[in-house]
């Protein structure tokens, strides 16, 4: 039997998660190092698996499948494929820089590191699934431990309602598209849950046009989609610093990824009838959410605002349910993931020393922090799709698959362009130049050095990718091409 | 020497990156040590361009050093290089002028590695442009070099001035000069994006030359329009962009500002280089891809071409700033440009569309030159009395013989004085348009009567006049440094103005091969 590298991973997380809770409480230089010693190791894995996927033969690979509850043909069934395997890798890197920034916490570091990794188990189960009771299962373990991280370690101001919005938001959104698994559980009448034989299920049209929008949008919750965007940016405002990064950073990339998988993958034809109506909803996202963002004043609304945006242009590139657009949605979902992960790390590190997130009192930063000021100016670019970025790798084929199936909404959605670079220039203008302002002279320090580490590989990925493409655009193409054969071609 | 000349267009085009790293290891305190080493690193560029104008075969029609390799391959977009006349031309002004600006950037004193870095992040991206023979690197490299640009204004732009915006706040000049730059010149781009993409799909390729002829034999209805319509909006939208970074009269009100505020060396690559990457792209772009929509539109951007003449001229007259006077010329000479270019696209394939191309292209090199020169005279003097005010000068010729002279020739080659380069790229577009546009080439002939008026104006309010008495005993000569960066652009057009045909023959070529 070969190594079950991707168990491995997935159960990485909450093994340390159960070392650290056996630890005192007081001993918290090892419950950090613990911690970073796990995530390190998540981390080298995911870097291995991806790298030594292999893109020119495809499909699912390391797969790994035991029977669980034969009786309801439900089964542990891992696998990567070229869709999937960056987003592990994603969450690896998320997972590794977390830990870096929230080593100066020092409320009950133990269960807020454990429950980070329940949380970080989730993500991980629920990408590498093959099987949709498993998806099921790892989504609800990467929920809720949200609710707890955010009611416990948030912003004292607004935790406990975003806390409470949030989940109530996802379990809503996930219980509706648990109904239509068991719909589909039902109908096919193979009495399995693996996905790989429900894509060859044969689903009617009228069931698969029925059953697409509840499964797709329930999912689609958590990707953020217009109109149920609402409970993200607050959520993100609420929650620690590491938490926003897994939040943004991998949590709602959990829900478009699962919106592909389970929506759009087993329901192809409720995809192609729906879809032109989605891709509005979507637009909605893509262009609002920018300019929500360009007229807040806290700085930590903007960046959740500015992922509402991103993850528009996500779920805008599965819409077009084209070749390019898929795949620019592929990259997309690293791409920002890694980008937001860097922001929130950036406003967590500004906010530990000045205080406040309102952005007309902050000033200057960059005389203090001149490493945070460079990278958030990187992530600023990528945002803004500036070339030479992973942004711009990213988006570019979505809006050319947009382009593809409806020219006029990638004319529209390409205004979302300018306004984001209007609101990346005025933070990088009023937070990072000009002076410091005088209540926080002598005050604010320079961050530590696993900030900087965190924030150096972070900006590291997003400036490779937008070099060199090639590291990741074959491997999400290989996957793309899966999909669209379960589409017919098209 | 193979492996220079096979990769000779990736190194012009990495050699800035590669001093960029090497400045960004160097010491932070050691400022001069920063500085000399950018010096002499700007020269890795030059260097190679020289050896790529000594190997172009300039009797060959077609692109030569060309590179290929795959860069993003599910969109068959690939890191194509290559150059021909034009290119090369552009190649040349900016490897020239990039060592110049450096020098003349000596005198920065904050921040100064930053500023290196910057500078040849900016020479990437300029370079990137001139050499893309795939049009979604030449997006790439296009969008790319505003970056640096902005932080070069908005940090070490000039620290004076204030400019009220809505709602009546008031905020610093060169944060405001560096935000319109940078959201005009993206806004602009944006048609251009989305035209790239759209042609993308349609043709299925971003390599220019297949684009040459697979999107012109395009025929039929695209995205339920006719194949005219759709071409005629992609050329629009190619258009304003180029239009904006050219800049063409009325899309040029960024440029005042964004010239008076940068730091010297910022205006004279903005000058020099910058506005050429806009001619480029009609000359690369606009032109071949749209054939007949250019001859179509070709009337309404002559007239804008003239209108920018005289305007520019007209507006660089009414300036007392004397930066701001230099930058509204700007404005001014690129209408030639664009004039030939209007001139061309309307007659292509004539031997009066030719002379006009030729001197467009020689005077994109001609204002590189003298625009880089002026910007830098401005800095020098601005960097001793620290006002640009025109009126604060008079009768400075006896306190400085050295700089008027400078400044004299300087004029007289931005001017077009026989002789000099100028007149021979602004006689040539003159020559050309003439029988194509006889009412717009007299009107910009007029216009030149302006040029004249503000170039004399400014000599006459700086050097001349009676001595304003508190520069005596402050105002300093011009030094060796400053001289010595100078010199060459004098040389340049000391030598395009007597003998042109070195140049010439070049660009001729690359003209006939494209039209």
């Amino acid at each position: 039997m070969p190594f079950p590298i991707l168990s491995v991973i997935v159960f990485t997380p909450i093994v340390a998660a159960l070392i650290i809770l056996l630890l005192p409480p007081a001993r918290k230089t090892e419950v950090r190092v613990t911690a970073l010693a796990a995530a390190t190791f998540a981390l080298l894995l995911s870097i291995w698996v991806y790298f030594s996927y292999d893109v020119a033969a495809g499909g699912y690979q390391f797969i790994e499948k035991y029977t669980w509850l034969p009786a309801l043909g439900i089964s542990y069934h891992a696998g990567v494929d070229g869709m999937n395997a960056p987003l592990v890798l994603l969450t690896g890197v998320v997972m590794f820089t977390g830990v870096l920034i929230s080593w100066g916490i020092d409320d009950r570091p133990r269960d807020f590191f454990a429950f980070l990794f329940i949380l970080a188990t989730g993500v991980f189960g629920v990408f590498v699934s093959l099987d949709l009771f498993m998806l099921f299962f790892f989504y609800e373990i990467a929920v809720f431990p949200m609710y707890l991280l955010i009611s416990i370690w948030g912003w004292k101001e607004t935790r406990e309602y975003a806390a409470m919005k949030l989940t109530l938001y996802l379990f809503v959104g996930s219980v509706v598209s648990l109904v239509g698994a068991l719909a589909m559980y039902f109908t096919s009448g193979l009495g399995t849950f693996d996905m790989i034989q429900l894509e060859q299920a044969g689903f009617s049209t009228a069931f698969q046009r029925l059953w697409f929008p509840f499964v797709f949008m329930g999912f689609a919750v958590l990707g953020g989609i217009f109109p149920f965007h609402n409970w993200s940016p607050d959520g993100h405002v609420a929650a620690p610093t590491a938490v926003s990064m897994f939040h943004a950073g991998v949590l709602m990339k959990l829900g478009a990824f699962a919106a592909l998988r389970v929506g759009i993958m087993l329901l192809p034809e409720g995809a192609r009838f729906w879809m032109p109506w989605i891709i509005l909803l979507t637009l909605v996202n893509v262009v609002y959410g920018a300019y929500i963002a360009s007229v807040q004043n806290d700085f930590k609304y903007v960046i959740g605002f500015s992922s509402v945006s991103h993850m528009g242009l996500v779920l805008m590139g599965f819409a077009t349910l084209s070749k390019n657009g898929l795949l620019g949605a592929g990259v997309q979902m690293f791409s920002h993931g890694v980008m937001t992960a860097l922001f929130f790390a950036v406003v967590g590190m500004v906010y530990d020393q000045a205080h406040t997130r309102e952005i007309p009192r902050l000033g200057g930063f960059r005389r203090v922090m001149p490493v945070v000021a460079i990278a958030f100016i990187i992530g600023g670019l990528v945002s803004m799709g500036m070339p030479g970025f992973s942004g711009f790798i990213a988006e570019f084929p979505i809006f050319m698959g947009v382009w593809e199936t409806h020219p006029w909404i990638a004319i529209v959605a390409a205004i979302s362009i300018v306004i984001t670079a209007s609101y990346i220039i005025r933070i990088v203008g009023k937070v990072f130049f000009g002076n410091l302002p005088e209540e926080f002279q002598g005050h604010v320090t320079d961050v530590n050095i696993l900030d900087k580490i965190a924030l150096v590989v972070l900006s590291v990925i997003l400036i490779g990718l937008g070099v060199y493409p090639a590291i990741m655009v074959p491997m999400v193409e290989s996957g793309v091409e899966a999909i669209l054969r379960l589409l017919g071609g098209a | 020497m193979d492996f220079v000349l096979d990769n000779l267009l990736t190194l012009i085009l990495f050699t800035p990156v590669l001093a960029a790293v090497v400045v960004f290891l160097l010491p932070r305190e050691r400022s001069s040590l920063i500085k000399w080493a950018s010096f002499l690193l700007s020269f890795l560029p030059l260097v190679f361009s020289i050896i790529l104008w000594v190997n172009f075969s300039s009797s060959t029609p077609a692109f030569q050093f060309v590179q290929k390799v795959a860069w993003y391959a599910p969109l068959n977009s690939s890191y194509h290089l290559g150059v021909d006349g034009i290119s090369l031309t552009m190649v040349l002004l900016t490897t020239l002028l990039t060592p110049l600006a450096i020098l003349a950037s000596f005198s920065i004193q904050e921040n100064i590695k930053s500023y290196m870095i910057l500078f040849f992040l900016l020479e990437l991206g300029m370079l990137g442009v001139f050499l893309s023979l795939d049009l979604l690197l030449f997006f790439v490299f296009w969008e790319f070099g505003l970056v640096p640009m902005y932080f070069l204004i908005n940090q070490w732009g000039s620290e004076k001035g204030e400019r009220e915006i809505w709602g009546g706040k008031r905020i610093p000049a060169r944060t405001y000069a560096s935000f319109k730059f940078m959201i005009y010149t993206m806004a602009g781009s944006l048609g251009l994006l989305l035209a790239t993409q759209m042609i993308g799909v349609v043709s299925g390729t971003f390599d220019i030359l297949e684009l040459y002829s697979r999107w012109n034999s395009l025929s039929g209805n695209l995205f339920g329009l006719p194949i005219g319509t759709v071409k005629a909006i992609a050329f629009w939208a190619f258009t304003i962009a180029f239009a904006i970074k050219v800049p063409i009269w009325p899309f040029h009100t960024w440029l005042p500002d964004a010239h008076t505020e940068a730091p010297t060396a910022g205006s004279m690559i903005l000058a020099g280089v910058l506005l050429k990457l806009g001619a480029y792209g009609f000359l690369r772009l606009v032109l071949p891809l749209y054939p007949l929509e250019a001859k179509y539109y070709a009337g309404a951007l002559g007239l804008l071409a003239v209108l920018s003449i005289i305007f520019g001229a007209y507006a660089s007259y009414g300036q007392t700033d004397f930066k701001r006077l230099v930058a509204y010329s700007s404005v001014n000479h690129m209408g030639f440009v664009v004039l030939g270019i209007a001139a061309a696209a309307f007659a292509g394939g004539t031997l009066d569309a030719n002379l006009a191309l030729n001197g467009a292209v020689l005077q994109m090199f001609n204002h590189g030159l003298s625009s880089a020169g002026m910007f830098f005279l401005v800095g020098v003097i601005y960097e001793r009395t620290h006002t640009r005010n025109l009126e604060d000068y008079g009768g400075l010729f006896p306190l400085v013989p050295v700089y008027g002279g400078i400044l004299l020739f300087t004029s007289m080659g931005s001017l077009g004085l026989p002789g000099l380069g100028g007149f021979i790229s602004e006689f040539l577009v003159v020559r050309g348009a003439w029988p194509i546009f006889n009412l717009f080439t007299a009107l910009a002939l007029l216009g030149l009567f302006f040029t004249g008026a503000y170039i004399l104006k400014s000599i006459k309010m700086v050097l001349h006049g009676p001595l304003n008495e508190k520069w005596v005993g402050h105002l300093t000569e011009i030094n060796a440094r400053e001289i010595v960066v100078i010199t060459p652009l004098m040389i340049l057009m000391l030598i395009i103005g007597i003998w042109p045909a070195w140049i010439l023959d070049v660009i001729n070529r690359a003209v006939n091969m494209l039209f």
